[in-house]
C-alpha cells in the first residue's frame, strides 16, 4: 500500500514537473480510465461528427464548395483515427472503443444531434462548431499524456482551415441576396446555444472537473473556456453583420468580456439522454457502416492470410 | 475544331465528375476508417480533375461558361459521361469494381493524353497521370483482395463485373467527334486505350481469381446525354441549392 | 486486450518527410497487411503532402524500453560530457573544426 502511495506521488510530481505521462510509465488507474473515456469519446465525436457535414457533400453549391467539404470531413476521419491510436496507446483496442460506441454505452459530442438542414449550416458548423473544439483542442495539446498531446497537435495543425472555411462560408451569405442573409442568420440562430453547451456543465456542476485539471488532462475550465469563445466570436458576428440570438448579451465593461443569457439546460441534458433530433440517426448510420463492412474487412483478412502462406512456402 | 474540342473536354470532365459524386456518398460511411479516408482522396482527385478540365471547357467554349455554370446549370441531356460512372455505389465490391473499371481505361488515356497536340489537356492530363496511377494500383488490390478473399467477397466481386461489364463498352466508342480529335493529335487513338485496358483487366482478374464476362451487348448513349435513370436524381441533388438562388455567390 | 482475429492489425507509421531527414514516428493506423499499410499511411499521415517516404512496422514487432530502466539506461551519460563537441575549447583563430 506505500509502494502504490509512493507511486502515485511520483506520479503526480512529473506531472507538476509539467513531464509528459508516456504509455508504459505506471500511471493510476482512475488517471488511465478517466483518459480512456475522454479520448474515445473525443474520437467518437470525430468520427460521428462526419454525418451531419458528410450530408452536403453531394449538394454543397458550387465545386470549390464540394472539394473544401469533402477534405473537411475526410480530415475529421483522420481525427478519429489519431484519436482511437492514442486510445490504443493504453491498452483498449479499436473494436472495443467502437463496440461501445456502436452499442450506445459510449458518448460522443451532442452537437453532432443536431441536423444540418441548409448550406449555411455547412458555414455555422465550420464556424462555431469547430470554433468550439479548437478552443478544447488548443488546450488538449498541452495535456498531460503524451500519445494524446502529440495527437492534438498534429488535429490542430489541420483543424486550421476548418474554422476558416466555415466562418467565410457564412461572410459570403451575410453579405449575398436579402435570402441567403436570411440562411445564414437563421443557421447562427440554431447553431449558437447547443455550441455554447459542447464546453459542458458550468464548473460549479462539473464533478471530473476538478480532478482533471489536478492531472492536467485539462488545463482550462469549462467556463473559462466559454467565456473566450463567446467574446471571440460576438466580435466575428459583427463583422459580418450577423446577430448573436441571445438578448442579455451585454459587453461590461469593468470585467472587460460579454454578459450573456442562461443556457437551457433541460435541453443539453434531453439530447445527451439520447433525445436530440438526430441521434437514433448517427447512431444507427455507424452501425450500418460498421455492420456493412464486415465483409470487406474479413475479406483483406482472409487475403492477406493467404498471401503470407504462399509467400511462406 | 474548338465545338470538337469543346465537347471532347467536357466527356473526360463528365466522367470524372459524375464518379466523384458517386464516390463522394461514401464518405462517412465507408467499410473501415483508414478506407474512408482512402476513398475520399480518389473523390477529392477526380475532382480537381474535373474542375481543371470544365474550367478549360469553358475557355474553349467563350461563352464566358465558368466551371460551376457547366457543373450546375446544364440539365441531364447535355452531361455526356459514360453510363458506367452513374451507376449507383451499390456494396463497397461495386464501388471498387467500378473505379477498377474506370481506372483502368482512366491511366492509360491521361498517359496519353500528356503527348496531346493540345498544350493545356496535356498539362492537365500530366498532373492527373500521377494519380491515375495510384487509383489503378488501389483499386486493382482491392479486386485482387476481394476475389482472392474470402467466399463472399468473391460472389460479391464476380456479381458487381457481370452487372456492370455491359457500361464498359461505352469507354471505347467513337464517333466524329473522337475522330475529329484523333486525327488532330488531340485525342489517343482509342483503340490503343483499349488494348491497355484490356491487358490491365485481365492481369488483375486472373490474380483474382474472378472470370471476365463475355463481350455480350454493350450499354450506349452517355455520349449523347442518352442516360439511365439515375442521372436525374444525382444532377437534381448536386444543383438544387444552386438553380433555387440563381445568379448568387456561394 | 483480447484481439479477434478477423482484426486488422496494428501498425506503426514512420514517415521520412525530406530526402536525408530521419524517418519519424507519426502514428499508427490498422491495415491487414503491410502493403495496405503502406498505402493506408499515404492516405491518412501525408494528405498535406508530409511525406517522400513511410516505412511501417507491425505494432506488436516493436520491442520498447522499460521506463524504470530509464536511470541505469540514460543517467550514465550525464557524466560524459566529453561526447559532446563544445566540450572542447579552440584556439582562438582556428578554422574549419
Amino acid at each position: 500500500m506505500t509502494e502504490v502511495k509512493n507511486l502515485e506521488e511520483l506520479f503526480q510530481a512529473k506531472i507538476d514537473a509539467e513531464q509528459k505521462i508516456e504509455p508504459k510509465d505506471w500511471m493510476p488507474d482512475a488517471y488511465r480510465k478517466n483518459l480512456v473515456r475522454q479520448i474515445s469519446q473525443h474520437a467518437h465525436s470525430e468520427v460521428v461528427g462526419m454525418l451531419p457535414e458528410g450530408n452536403w457533400i453531394s449538394r454543397a453549391p458550387s465545386l470549390k464548395r464540394k472539394a473544401i467539404l469533402l477534405a473537411k470531413v475526410q480530415d475529421e476521419a483522420g481525427h478519429g483515427l489519431y484519436l482511437y491510436s492514442a486510445v490504443e496507446t493504453m491498452g483498449t483496442s479499436r473494436e472495443q472503443t467502437i463496440d461501445d460506441l456502436l452499442s450506445g454505452k459510449a458518448k460522443y459530442s451532442s452537437i453532432f444531434n443536431y441536423p444540418t438542414l441548409t448550406w449555411a449550416d455547412i458555414g455555422a458548423v465550420g464556424w462555431l462548431v469547430d470554433g468550439a473544439a479548437i478552443m478544447n483542442q488548443v488546450m488538449l495539446c498541452r495535456t498531460s499524456y503524451g500519445p494524446y498531446a502529440r495527437a492534438m497537435v498534429r488535429i490542430c495543425k489541420e483543424e486550421s482551415f476548418h474554422q476558416r472555411q466555415g466562418y467565410e462560408i457564412m461572410a459570403v451569405l451575410a453579405k449575398g441576396s436579402p435570402e441567403q442573409k436570411e440562411m445564414a442568420q437563421d443557421a447562427l440562430n440554431r447553431w449558437w446555444w447547443p455550441s455554447l453547451m459542447m464546453f459542458g456543465p458550468t464548473d460549479a456542476n462539473s464533478p471530473h472537473s476538478a480532478q482533471s485539471m489536478k492531472w492536467k488532462i485539462k488545463r482550462q475550465s469549462n467556463d473559462e473556456l466559454r467565456q473566450t469563445f463567446i467574446d471571440r466570436t460576438v466580435q466575428q458576428a459583427e463583422v459580418i453583420g450577423l446577430s448573436i440570438p441571445d438578448p442579455d448579451l451585454k459587453w461590461n465593461e469593468e470585467t472587460k468580456q460579454y454578459d450573456w443569457g442562461a443556457i437551457d439546460w433541460t435541453e443539453f441534458n434531453n439530447v445527451v439522454a439520447g433525445n436530440g433530433p438526430c441521434n437514433k440517426e448517427r447512431l444507427a448510420a455507424r452501425n450500418k457502416a460498421h455492420d456493412e463492412g464486415a465483409w470487406v474487412r474479413d475479406a483483406a483478412v482472409a487475403y492477406a492470410a493467404k498471401k503470407a502462406k504462399r509467400k511462406a512456402a | 475544331m474548338s465545338q470538337a474540342l469543346f465537347t471532347y473536354t467536357l466527356r473526360l470532365a463528365d466522367d470524372i465528375l459524375i464518379l466523384s459524386q458517386r464516390l463522394g456518398e461514401w464518405c462517412g460511411h465507408g467499410p473501415v476508417l483508414e478506407e474512408d479516408i482512402a476513398l475520399t482522396n480518389r473523390a477529392l482527385d477526380h475532382l480537381g480533375e474535373a474542375r481543371n478540365l470544365l474550367t478549360y471547357a469553358g475557355q474553349v467554349e467563350g461563352k464566358g461558361r465558368s466551371e460551376d455554370d457547366l457543373a450546375y446549370l446544364r440539365m441531364e441531356r447535355q452531361y455526356t459521361n459514360a453510363k458506367l460512372v452513374e451507376q449507383p455505389n451499390g456494396d463497397y465490391a461495386h464501388t471498387m469494381v467500378r473505379s477498377f473499371l474506370f481506372d483502368a481505361y482512366h491511366l492509360p488515356l491521361m498517359q496519353a493524353l500528356t503527348k496531346s497536340n493540345d498544350a493545356q489537356l496535356a498539362a492537365i492530363a500530366g498532373k492527373s497521370v500521377k494519380e491515375a496511377t495510384y487509383h489503378l494500383r488501389a483499386s486493382s488490390e482491392w479486386i485482387i483482395r476481394f476475389g482472392d478473399g474470402t467466399e463472399e467477397s468473391h460472389q460479391r466481386a464476380q456479381a458487381a463485373l457481370d452487372n456492370l461489364w455491359t457500361y464498359t463498352g461505352e469507354l471505347f466508342e467513337s464517333d466524329a467527334v473522337l475522330e475529329e480529335m484523333t486525327k488532330a493529335g488531340i485525342a489517343p487513338d482509342i483503340a490503343t486505350i483499349k488494348e491497355a485496358w484490356s491487358k490491365t483487366v485481365d492481369q488483375v482478374l486472373s490474380e483474382a481469381t474472378l472470370k471476365r464476362p463475355a463481350d455480350a451487348f454493350m450499354m450506349t448513349g452517355g455520349r449523347k446525354g442518352l442516360h439511365s435513370e439515375h442521372m436525374g436524381f444525382i444532377l437534381a441533388e448536386m444543383q438544387h441549392v444552386t438553380r433555387a438562388y440563381p445568379g448568387v455567390e456561394w | 486486450m483480447s484481439e479477434n482475429p478477423n482484426n486488422w492489425p496494428l501498425w506503426e507509421i514512420f514517415i521520412q518527410s525530406k530526402r536525408g531527414l530521419d524517418h519519424k514516428h507519426v502514428g499508427s493506423l490498422h491495415a491487414a497487411d503491410a502493403d495496405m499499410a503502406i498505402e493506408n499511411a499515404r492516405d491518412v499521415y501525408t494528405r498535406r503532402q508530409e511525406g517522400n517516404s513511410i516505412w511501417v512496422v507491425k505494432s506488436e514487432q516493436i520491442h520498447a524500453s522499460r521506463p524504470e530502466d530509464a536511470e541505469s539506461f540514460y543517467d550514465p551519460a550525464d557524466d560524459k560530457v566529453y561526447r559532446h563537441p563544445t566540450f572542447y575549447t579552440m584556439p582562438e583563430g582556428a578554422k574549419y573544426i
